[in-house]
């Protein structure tokens, strides 16, 4: 592993699939413990450095880091660092002194984790950059894909929805080509970034096409204010035209699950009889997510002997 | 006052001659020269251009004199070579009154390095509302011939007209800043593939070329001059050689940046980069450096954009576009214009380099004493370049107050050796002399 985890082109085939073991043995161990928790990273310290409201990613890494015995801080700075007077580079530093020895940062600005990586000596995990990338939560998706189907290999993955302003989207595609997946996108025109075409996925408007064929659905957030920008006319069109209802899930094979990172907007691009419905893997997502989170953690912080990279 | 006088100096890269500075003027070429009790300055090996003009510097006084000084940024200039820069009006205040540019200007005369011509803002505040009393500008002590919001749009197409129309009388020139901002809302690099997979809001071609398209036809429909700042699309070019194939007085620049970098460089998420109208493509870059051989493209000029540290060391997002220029403006110009191994048709030879960077954005900006000829009688607004040197930029290194060079490391060729403002070294040695 390298010594940061800033975006999916961080992990080859290798590394992503070292993750995914090493989530599956945090699992395998903590499995009908009574304390969930292994003292890997005793005495040392995690920051989560909070730009942005996030309440299930930094609930998620901070129970990550607590069951691997870390120290953990929540540092919350709403709204950018430029307009709180203090930098980020500021802020890092002031934290590194404190001896962190990683920083989870979510901030609104793609890149940020970025800079941050290049102004302090220790670990620099990307919890979320602007519309840039989410890489953890990627992991998480291909863990429960995995342990769902049994494979990523081949597997054909359909993601809908807002691609061009997702994070989420960015770290999927990237990380599910590394491990072989299959992956289309779906969106209306105005939901895809221009330059989608340099993509390693296949690029589709038409929903109902793809779903026959597709192993998994993801279906990705999409506020209803993009129709004030005209993304696209109304929510309901929104919604008739992308949104996966039961009529849609009627046209999925048997075996495909459908997923989503949360928050939802139930009946906006998922309706609720699809999210509450057994091919569903929301609830397992947010589960898989701490397992996920403790293996990027460990792997960055206590996993490596020194001076491996 | 002291007599120069220059040995063996190549004007425009031909045969060696020798110079006498006089009074201000060139007194005299020719060969094996002598003037009792000049300074003698070896010109051996260098090649001697006119002083070089810049359309387009951002000297950022009043108003933010930490990114920069009317006397700093004329010492970087004049150690670029350059006898005379246009100071842009985006200041604090803006220089939309008579009083702002006399001031600008007056601290120019007063720094004594380069020429320091203000532009005027073509509306008050730069808010594309209401016109700014633009005939006062050009009657003041600065005599404003350059107008232009530069930094924001005139997005207002009835207002562009009225702008580019009242200056006519003025002998004025609007010096556009092409960009349609409802196309641009939020954006921070160019958009294609890799704002697409950096996730940063893309700033469209579409977005410069549909204003200038817009512009060089209002220009001709009401027979005014034209000028395009910062071209950086192949669209762009092509829009221009079409106006001009059409007899549209326009005119277009094109900075150091656009002729040497790409979008490539926003990759790593180093502010540094971010800049306005953004890097473009490998395609684009080229479309620029022949645009500018064929002389589409009229001028080099440098956007020179200085920014505290502060207002770079951050988020990309929240970093202030813009970059420095003056001082490897022309070394950037030989090393992407004058290579040996560059593509044949965009090659510029030592006489294109002065007309592209001196004599015609002398006579876009109708400055009288630069972008002369090399002729006895002349002004002596002049440059002495050593075109072998070859040297790393160091930002510490700079004569600006800022540091955001994006050529920071980076190996160019060409060095400044001396320059002269009327008959009086600004430069001697590689070195300002005050």
């Amino acid at each position: 592993m390298r010594r940061h985890l800033l975006e999916a082109a961080d992990l080859d085939l290798g590394d992503a699939t070292l993750v995914l073991d090493t989530a599956a043995q945090i699992d395998a161990a903590l499995a009908g413990r009574e304390v969930k928790k292994l003292p890997t990273l005793r005495g040392r310290t995690v920051v989560n450095l909070f730009y942005e409201d996030s309440t299930r990613t930094r609930i998620s890494f901070e129970l990550a880091a607590k069951r691997l015995s870390a120290d953990v801080i929540n540092f919350s700075a709403k709204g950018s660092s430029v307009s709180k007077g203090e930098s980020l580079k500021d802020t890092a530093q002031t934290l590194e002194a404190m001896g962190s020895d990683a920083i989870v940062i979510r901030h609104g600005a793609s890149g940020a984790p970025h800079r941050l990586a290049q102004w302090v000596r220790g670990s620099v995990v990307n919890a979320g950059d602007g519309t840039h990338e989410h890489p953890t939560q990627a992991l998480l998706d291909a863990y429960t894909i995995r342990r769902r189907l049994g494979r990523l290999d081949g597997v054909r993955v359909v993601l809908v929805g807002d691609v061009l302003h997702s994070r989420v989207a960015r770290s999927n595609v990237g990380l599910l080509h590394t491990l072989g997946a299959d992956v289309t996108v779906v969106a209306p025109p105005t939901l895809l970034p221009v330059g989608v075409g340099s993509w390693p996925v296949t690029v589709s408007y038409d929903l109902d096409t793809v779903l026959p064929k597709a192993d998994v659905v993801m279906m990705l957030r999409v506020q209803g204010e993009r129709m004030n920008a005209s993304f696209f006319p109304s929510a309901r069109e929104y919604s008739r035209r992308y949104g996966l209802d039961a009529r849609r899930m009627a046209l999925l094979p048997d075996d495909t699950i459908v997923m989503h990172p949360g928050p939802m907007n139930r009946g906006m691009e998922i309706a609720a009889e699809v999210a509450d419905s057994v091919r569903s893997t929301i609830v397992e997502q947010v589960g898989n997510g701490v397992s996920v989170r403790m293996a990027v953690l460990y792997l960055l912080l206590g996993g490596a002997p020194e001076g491996s990279s | 006052m002291t007599t120069y006088l220059i040995k063996n100096a190549r004007p425009y890269g031909e045969d060696a001659v020798d110079l006498v500075l006089r009074d201000g003027d060139i007194a005299s070429i020719g060969e094996n020269l002598t003037a009792p009790g000049a300074e003698v300055v070896d010109g051996t090996g260098l090649v001697l251009l006119p002083g070089l003009v810049d359309l387009h510097t951002h000297l950022r006084e009043p108003g933010r004199e930490d990114a920069e000084t009317v006397e700093s940024g004329s010492r970087a200039a004049a150690l670029g070579g350059f006898t005379a820069v246009h100071a842009m009006a985006n200041t604090d205040p803006v220089a939309d009154t008579a009083g702002v540019v006399e001031q600008v200007w007056r601290l120019g005369q007063e720094a004594g390095l380069v020429d320091v011509v203000p532009v005027g803002a073509v509306t008050v505040g730069l808010a594309g509302a209401q016109l700014a009393e633009l005939g006062a500008m050009a009657d003041s002590a600065a005599r404003v011939r350059v107008f232009s919001d530069d930094g924001h749009c005139v997005a207002d197409p009835a207002l562009m007209r009225r702008a580019l129309e009242y200056v006519k009388a003025l002998d004025g020139v609007v010096a556009q800043h092409a960009e349609e901002p409802r196309l641009t809302v939020g954006a921070q690099m160019h958009e294609g593939d890799r704002s697409a997979r950096l996730g940063l809001t893309g700033w469209p071609a579409a977005a410069e070329e549909a204003i200038i398209a817009r512009d060089v036809l209002l220009a001709q429909h009401v027979g005014a001059r034209l000028h395009v700042c910062h071209v950086s699309t192949a669209g762009s070019v092509e829009l221009l050689r079409w106006a001009k194939s059409r007899g549209v007085q326009v005119t277009a620049e094109v900075t150091p940046h656009h002729l040497l970098l790409t979008d490539e460089c926003a990759e790593g998420y180093d502010p540094v980069f971010k800049v306005n109208p953004p890097l473009r493509t490998d395609v684009d870059v080229a479309a620029v450096r022949l645009g500018l051989a064929d002389g589409t493209i009229d001028a080099v000029a440098t956007d020179h954009a200085p920014h505290a540290v502060e207002d770079k060391e951050c988020e990309w997002a929240m970093a202030r576009p813009g970059m420095l220029g003056l001082e490897q403006a022309l070394s950037v110009v030989v090393t992407t214009m004058m290579s040996p191994d560059g593509p044949g048709p965009g090659r510029l030879d030592w006489r294109a380099v002065a007309d592209r960077m001196s004599v015609r954005p002398a006579a876009i900006g109708r400055l009288a004493g630069h972008g002369r000829p090399i002729a006895a009688g002349e002004p002596a607004n002049l440059v002495l370049v050593d075109p072998a040197h070859r040297g790393t930029v160091d930002p510490a290194a700079l004569a600006s107050r800022s540091r955001n060079s994006p050529y920071a490391g980076r190996e160019l060729p060409g060095r400044v050796v001396a320059t002269f403002l009327r008959g009086t070294p600004t430069v001697l040695d590689g070195k300002a002399v005050k």
